[in-house]
């Protein structure tokens, strides 16, 4: 293709006529597909098919709205589109029959609506009002779940391919300034300055360089780099190729997890789309600008998402991470100059360079511009995507957004950052969400996951899951981290045993002294912070488990007794039938008891009584 | 040349632009522990050992990989810096037999001097250590990788050789092991026993066969040997006891110098007054053959005949 802008028209135009005819839409993220997206999706092409309709199907990645998937849109010429959540193969007939025959949207389904300018439906929200999206911005998810993920033309469509465009027109240097005036930060955690990453890498003497794209994204809740890959693949495969033509590389590398496998096939047909259309491979739209992407599946290392132990796995190498300096940016990707970011980063490229630098940095703060997507897990109401600008705080992401905590119960941490962040608890909240916030509140960005946690989470025991998350990933090759963690966890685990002493916490600090100051990698230094943060933050709890022997959130089952309450036992014996170890003995219509040398603590019982009559404390 | 001036503890230093911080603070007189680096394969950073507190920097840092650069304020024992390094050793012994008395390596084993330097005596942190087999089938070099402290010299060294790389790091987090491919004992692998891996390992996990229990390290007398079996011109040491030879050990290989058993084995019949039994492998077994087929020549003694 020589000239994008000549068929660019042609595209948008029949983009719009799509756009204006009957259509379906469903939502096949992997969350929209776990949910049994596809399922629903043979359940409409049999219904359209049966009732003979003139519609459209056709499907999207995830919109965000993980908690309501599966997820179905529906639209009809010159009105809004409703975005129904959980819809399922035994209520399609009904949607399509109301909302596309009889022209009536079921409310009661309804999540959302989508305007575009025309009229809205009573009774929906529209989605920038609605309580989900209404703090959130929609940038670099813009096209998530509202485009076909697989066709490069709907990605031209909605502005597509015009920042490379843009770029290959503009002077190189200009295109590292204008990120630079953007102020964006590296979106995969360590929050870096791109504009001056890519200065570095500019100015680096190489007869080769190298664009890599860290797609290994591995913390525990996080899933925002796997969204956007499936949602918008050529945005991040644009992204690079601005990076390549800016800094001088004509080949880049996606290091994508192998758990990512629809990921990896929709990258895999973008790659091959656009070079069949020549945005990608030899004279880029006749510019003379040549750039190759290839994918690496990586094999499932944690440590793997840490850039120099990702470029040794890329190489063939054992994933562990080098010494910098030599920072990539000079020694990279076989000791070439490399230009290395992550997911979203790369995401963001497209937009900025469209819309300019100062757009962007006219989002969030004064340190961290623009917006982040983060990926809302645990104790809440409303699990998904969100996107927000940076400065917005912890309570309105958790309580507006996410919608507060589930089952009625109460707030006590939001776990940021992943196995490197920390917990911080609810004086916290006001905190805002920018790159040194976090850090000063003993938390990290890290690459978006935000796990909720309520009252009856313990503290310590989420402190020995993440230490067992990363004495596990550990790469083994520093001491500090190899057996560092291990001793931690070793504690941890005793204190959640009962079996911990007061020592314990000052060994806890003085080893994560240690292993945050002199480990080689930020897996490594980074691997103290749970143990830290709620230490900081829930001292009292290690307390209570270590001098009281009492684990106040009820969850460390070698803390816990079981009694039965005289007064409300009636003796019916349905405990009795309960115990697996026959702990619970007591004449019929005569309080039970329990023997708490047989007990084994499993709270079988505790639900099975109707009378309450079990305490467990 | 150009030249970097920098203080070490409080002593100004210059120094060739590249040098290393190891080396200029040791170069300086200043003692810096070390593990895992090696002068042919540097810039590991593994062990830690050698973390200095470099003013400005937001954690220590490893001296032998960081380069001293103009300006730089360098403390190699400051109070952060000994707390850090006894908490390093702390984590080794707490994961290591601690079996001094009846080790091979004591007198010249650098955990046990580092250990002895910072005072840190038998582990206080207590737990789960590693429990390996100890493997003894090949016959030239015993592996016990309990006390291993993973420092990845003997990984490096044999992956310098050609054809060599038998050995790798394999597993991770608390359970990772140098190993040799599919974690099969060192008879079973590739390893061409050159005892590479023995001239660099600085604790106790990889020794000699033939001299386990039969001297301690200092009731031996060194003397520099060099093979001459071809141009490389490998240099071992003959280790005498009460004036009496008892064996030959390589010495670190150095660059295109790549140390071979022939060569070993060569020096063991020409100086030890009771030189081991040779093996070597045939097929999947190492069995006893005659010195003249051990060192290739019996063709020669052959026609000598």
């Amino acid at each position: 293709m020589g000239n994008l802008k000549e068929i660019r028209s042609s595209i948008e135009e029949q983009y719009k006529k799509r756009m204006d005819r009957p259509r379906i839409v469903v939502g096949l993220g992997t969350c929209g597909i776990a949910a049994g997206g596809n399922k629903v999706m043979d359940a409409i092409n049999a219904e359209v098919e049966k009732l003979g309709l003139d519609v459209d199907v056709d499907f999207t990645s995830c919109i965000g709205m993980c908690y309501a998937e599966p997820v179905v849109e529906m639209g009809l010429p010159g009105q809004a589109s409703v975005i129904y959540g959980g819809v399922y193969p035994d209520n399609v007939s009904k949607l399509i029959e109301s909302h596309l025959v009889n022209k009536t949207p079921v409310t009661d389904m309804a999540e959302i609506q989508v305007t575009g300018g025309a009229a809205a439906y009573e009774g929906i929200p529209v989605m920038e009002k609605s309580p989900y999206y209404e703090k959130q911005v929609r940038s670099v998810t813009s096209r998530l779940g509202r485009t076909n993920p697989e066709s490069i033309e709907d990605y031209i469509a909605t502005g597509g391919y015009a920042g490379l465009e843009k770029a290959l027109s503009m002077e190189r240097q200009e295109i590292v300034d204008e990120v630079k005036k953007s102020g964006l930060r590296g979106r995969g955690g360590g929050g870096f300055p791109t504009g001056t990453k890519w200065q570095f890498v500019y100015d680096a003497v190489g007869d080769k360089k190298y664009i890599v794209c860290n797609a290994d994204e591995g913390d525990p809740g996080a899933f925002m780099d796997r969204s956007v890959l499936e949602g918008d693949p050529h945005a991040v495969m644009e992204g690079m190729m601005i990076a390549g033509y800016a800094i001088g590389a004509d080949e880049g590398v996606i290091y994508c997890r192998a758990e990512y496998p629809l990921a990896i096939r929709r990258l895999n047909l973008a790659i091959e789309v656009a070079e069949e259309m020549g945005i990608l491979g030899e004279n880029i739209m006749g510019s003379g600008f040549n750039f190759r992407i290839r994918i690496k599946a990586g094999a499932g290392a944690f440590v793997c998402g840490e850039e120099t132990a990702l470029l040794n796995s890329i190489e063939g190498k054992r994933g562990m991470p080098r010494v910098r300096p030599p920072f990539p940016a000079h020694k990279g990707l076989w000791q070439k100059p490399t230009c290395l970011n992550n997911v979203e980063t790369f995401a963001n490229i497209p937009f900025i360079v469209r819309n300019g630098g100062d757009w962007y940095a006219s989002m969030g703060t004064e340190k961290s511009k623009g917006s982040k997507v983060f990926c809302l897990t645990g104790k809440i109401n409303n699990t998904g995507l969100a996107e927000v600008p940076m400065g917005i705080t912890l309570r309105e992401v958790v309580f507006n957004i996410a919608g507060g905590i589930s089952d009625g119960k109460q707030f006590k941490a939001v776990q940021s950052g992943g196995p490197s962040g920390g917990c911080l608890p609810a004086e916290q909240l006001d905190l805002p969400i920018d790159y040194d916030s976090l850090i000063s509140g003993g938390a990290m960005m890290g690459s978006g996951g935000l796990v909720v946690m309520d009252e009856t989470t313990c503290m310590v025991d989420v402190a020995k899951f993440f230490l067992n998350f990363t004495q596990l990933e550990s790469c083994g090759k520093c001491t500090p981290c190899r057996e560092g963690t291990k001793r931690l966890l070793e504690i941890l685990e005793r204190i959640c045993e009962g079996k911990g002493v007061p020592e314990d916490i000052d060994t806890l600090e003085r080893l994560a002294k240690t292993i945050k100051t002199s480990a080689l990698c930020a897996l490594g230094q980074t691997a103290p912070n749970p143990v830290l943060t709620t230490l900081r933050y829930f001292r009292d709890e290690y307390e209570a488990h270590i001098n009281d022997k009492r684990c106040p959130a009820g969850l460390c089952s070698a803390l816990l007794t079981y009694s039965i309450v005289e007064d409300k036992c009636v003796g019916c014996g349905v405990c009795i039938k309960a115990c697996p170890v026959g702990a619970i003995a007591g004449e019929k219509k005569s309080a039970h008891t329990i023997d708490a040398s047989k007990c084994v603590k499993c709270g079988a019982c505790v639900p099975k009584c109707k009378f309450d009559a079990i305490v467990q404390a | 040349m150009s030249t970097v001036a920098l203080t070490i503890n409080g002593q100004e230093v210059t120094v060739p632009k590249g040098t290393r911080l190891l080396d200029a603070a040791t170069g300086a007189g200043f003692f810096i522990p070390t593990f895992c680096h090696d002068e042919n394969s540097p810039n590991y950073g593994g062990c830690r050992i050698c973390v200095v507190e470099v003013k400005g920097a937001r954690n220590l840092v490893a001296s032998c990989c960081a380069e001293a650069m103009n300006g730089m304020v360098v403390e190699t024992e400051s109070p952060a810096v000994v707390e850090a390094r006894k908490t390093i050793l702390e984590l080794m012994l707490a994961n290591h037999p601690v079996d001094c008395l009846t080790c091979d390596k004591a007198g010249d084993c650098r955990l046990q001097d580092y250990a002895f330097r910072y005072d840190v005596k038998a582990p206080a942190l207590g737990g789960e250590r590693k429990d390996y087999e100890f493997d003894d089938s090949n016959p030239y070099i015993n592996r016990d990788m309990n006390k291993c402290i993973l420092c990845a010299k003997c990984v490096r060294t044999c992956q310098e050789a050609e054809d060599r790389g038998v050995i790798s790091l394999a597993y991770r987090g608390f359970r990772t092991k140098v190993a040799p491919a599919l974690d099969a004992s060192l008879a079973e692998s590739a390893c061409v026993s050159c005892s590479r891996c023995v001239s660099v390992c600085p604790v106790g996990a990889l020794t000699y066969k033939s001299l386990s229990g039969k001297t301690r390290t200092w009731e031996v007398e060194k003397e520099e040997v060099t093979c001459t079996w071809c141009e490389a011109g490998c240099q071992f040491d003959l280790l005498r006891k009460n004036g009496k030879a008892v064996g030959v050990v390589a010495k670190s290989p150095g660059n295109g110098r790549p140390l071979c058993l022939k060569g070993r084995l060569g020096l063991e019949l020409k100086y030890n007054d009771e030189p081991m039994t040779p093996m070597l492998k045939k097929g999947d077994e190492y069995v006893e053959v005659s010195w003249a087929e051990a060192l290739g020549l019996d063709e020669l003694v052959e026609k000598l005949k």
